[in-house]
């Protein structure tokens, strides 16, 4: 349990600051919390985005992961700390305002509007126009054959952009969200859970997205409660509970196990896994309905319970 | 040049999309139901009475569902949008009151008191709308006071201002002419009357068709209705469209109120209630739905038409009118269930 954790400076990738000349973050967090009333959702944290890298954010329910991305996606607003974008000061007062500086979000559940063409859900909320004024209308055809050509690149071979999205399958959304994100100039891409709701396979298909986007340039925020997700894609890793910050470690400082361990609460773990054992091996339960089994029935029966 | 665009393959076509036939893309329309349930209609009445399909019972019957067809316009894109408005059977009357009482109390031109009702019109939509996005209640709760509201000042301020149950006669007020031209005049075609307010719904189906599938506010009406917090997520101006879609409702009560006002020249200050489950209901019977996100502006207007049809197509036949209500029930049942039955189809794999 005694990975090291992340010195920010020693991060910083190539990107200078164009005044300064000195090293910036595309984005990061600085001490931010947030309180809804005298409920505190989140303090304290801290961490940075780079291009090219994947920053994952860990945590169980409620430790503060949703409040974070909001916080990022301009859906809410911190009341303490800094956010930095290429090292200028931020607060968004809506999610419009985080698209316009390069952040885009990919949400589990509101990714998409189910009912919609696959197309215009692509170019929802920036379509392209052409004409002028009142006569300004979308170029429908240029809009279909971006959707057509994005998705290819990104692996995903429609049949009909004009089909409702809410009949492509779950991982099939997510990337078709990735790659409207990637397309539209996002600098930094949030993936909220996007592998919560998949199975093995179709959440292989979306982890691969995430490094297809990351090898594009851009930088990832992977929320996930899953370190078995989190760790081949990650290059870092914030850890989350209770709205505070109890770990963040480069890839190279900490191995699976670790993660897996820090993510449950080491002792906490531990007692479970000890528990677990107990029941599965010689606890009383077990041993009550063996001896039950045995004075009714023939001899397998405990084997056939512990299996 | 001719030559390399002849020579050009066409770009080869996805094996797995099979060409489907005319009759099945039709069938994935919105207005696909409305559009059988109007044919039908328009048979059967044909067959049973020869008066339906003479050029003059025709007109009648046009302008009878150009009445309901204008408001459905705006009716339609709203549900498309994801809300409805109760209030706007009543909106109409107070926009005609609004125009008459008002030029009548000042002695002005009638085209003051117009202009004056177009912002009330307007206004009460924006209003709906405001309270709407800012209470977070839902629609239903919000017009419904609304359209309560309207039924009290409608009778309140005609009894306080005029002294009686209907506005006052502006027919001999300066400009009264001009106005009657505009909003309730006829056009004589091939020796039949057509009435202007056609033309109109025309005009505004056509339009509404325009916004609703080529303009990027049309995509944000979808998005709006179909997953509000989606669209807001991907920054479209969800407050802002809703709310606009309520004033565009209001523009529509405007223009079928300034009708009903110029068609006579006063207006019974009780009259409209009820008039607003008519325009939901070809609205629904068009294909829209009651969720939002889903719907045509040209559903709406086949909605209305069906309703023309058989509220004239009845008197025609010589029945009674008292079944009318049954064809509207029956109508409105077997188009929701169509419209069902296609939201069903395109939520399959979720």
């Amino acid at each position: 349990m005694n990975a090291k954790q992340i010195d920010q400076q020693q991060l910083l990738k190539d990107e200078k600051d164009p005044l300064t000349h000195t090293p910036v973050h595309l984005l990061s967090l600085e001490n931010v919390g947030k309180h809804y009333g005298n409920i505190v959702a989140l303090t304290d944290v801290t961490m940075a985005v780079d291009n090219g890298r994947v920053t994952c954010v860990l945590g169980d329910n409620g430790a503060g992961k949703s409040t974070l991305i909001k916080i990022i996606a301009g859906l809410h607003q911190h009341d303490e700390g800094v956010l930095h974008i290429m090292g200028e000061e931020r607060k968004f007062g809506s999610p419009r305002d985080a698209l316009d500086a390069g952040i885009a979000t990919v949400y589990q559940d509101l990714a998409v509007v189910p009912l919609m063409p696959i197309w215009r859900n692509f170019f929802l909320g920036s379509e392209l126009t052409s004409g002028f004024g009142p006569f300004k209308s979308m170029d429908v055809q240029k809009m279909k054959d971006i959707t057509k050509k994005e998705l290819a690149d990104m692996g995903i071979d429609l049949r009909d952009v004009e089909q409702p999205i809410g009949q492509l399958s779950g991982g099939e959304r997510q990337c078709v969200a990735i790659a409207r994100a990637v397309y539209f100039g996002a600098k930094v891409l949030i993936l909220d859970e996007p592998t919560a709701a998949l199975g093995v396979k179709q959440s292989g298909v979306v982890l691969r997205y995430i490094l297809q986007a990351r090898d594009r340039g851009l930088g990832v925020i992977f929320i996930t409660h899953n370190p078995h997700h989190a760790f081949p894609v990650g290059d870092r890793f914030l850890l989350l509970k209770r709205g505070k910050s109890i770990g963040y470690y480069d890839k190279k400082d900490i191995t699976l196990d670790e993660l897996t361990a820090q993510m449950a609460g080491g002792a906490e773990l531990a007692e479970l896994a000890h528990e677990l054992e107990q029941l599965g091996g010689h606890g009383d339960i077990v041993k009550e309905v063996q001896a039950e089994v045995a004075g009714t029935a023939s001899a397998g029966a405990p084997a056939q319970l512990r299996t | 040049m001719t030559m390399t665009q002849t020579l050009k393959k066409p770009a080869a076509p996805d094996e797995r999309v099979v060409k489907r036939n005319p009759l099945q893309k039709l069938l994935g329309r919105p207005e696909v139901g409305a559009l059988v349930g109007a044919i039908v209609l328009f048979v059967f009445f044909a067959s049973v009475s020869q008066t339906f399909i003479q050029p003059n019972a025709l007109a009648t019957v046009l302008y009878g569902s150009s009445t309901i067809g204008i408001m459905a316009v705006g009716v339609s894109l709203l549900m498309i949008g994801g809300e409805f408005d109760l209030s706007t059977g009543v909106a109409v009357i107070s926009s005609a009151l609004t125009a008459s009482m008002f030029s009548w109390y000042f002695s002005m031109n009638v085209w003051v008191g117009v202009a004056l009702a177009l912002v009330v019109s307007v206004g009460i939509g924006y209003i709906n709308g405001w309270i709407l996005m800012k209470t977070k209640l839902p629609s239903f709760i919000v017009t419904l006071a609304t359209f309560l509201m309207l039924t009290g000042l409608n009778l309140g301020l005609t009894r306080m201002i005029g002294g009686g149950v209907s506005s006052p006669s502006i027919s001999t007020m300066d400009g009264y002419a001009s106005a009657q031209a505009v909003f309730s005049s006829s056009v004589n075609i091939g020796g039949v009357d057509v009435k202007n307010t056609v033309f109109i719904w025309i005009v505004l189906v056509a339009v509404a068709s325009w916004v609703l599938l080529r303009t990027k506010v049309g995509n944000w009406i979808f998005a709006v209705g179909g997953d509000a917090n989606a669209a807001r997520a991907v920054g479209v101006p969800v407050k802002a469209t809703k709310i606009g879609l309520f004033m565009a409702v209001g523009f529509c009560g405007w223009i079928l109120g300034m009708h009903n006002l110029f068609a006579f020249d006063a207006v019974q200050s009780g009259e409209g209630v009820g008039n607003e489950f008519l325009y939901i209901i070809a609205a629904v019977i068009g294909g829209c739905l009651l969720t939002g996100g889903y719907g045509s502006a040209v559903g709406g207007a086949i909605g209305a038409f069906i309703f023309g049809m058989a509220n004239k197509g009845i008197v025609y036949a010589q029945w009674n009118p008292d079944w009318f209500k049954f064809f509207l029930g029956l109508m409105l049942l077997l188009a929701t269930i169509v419209n069902l039955i296609v939201k069903r189809r395109a939520d399959a794999s979720k």
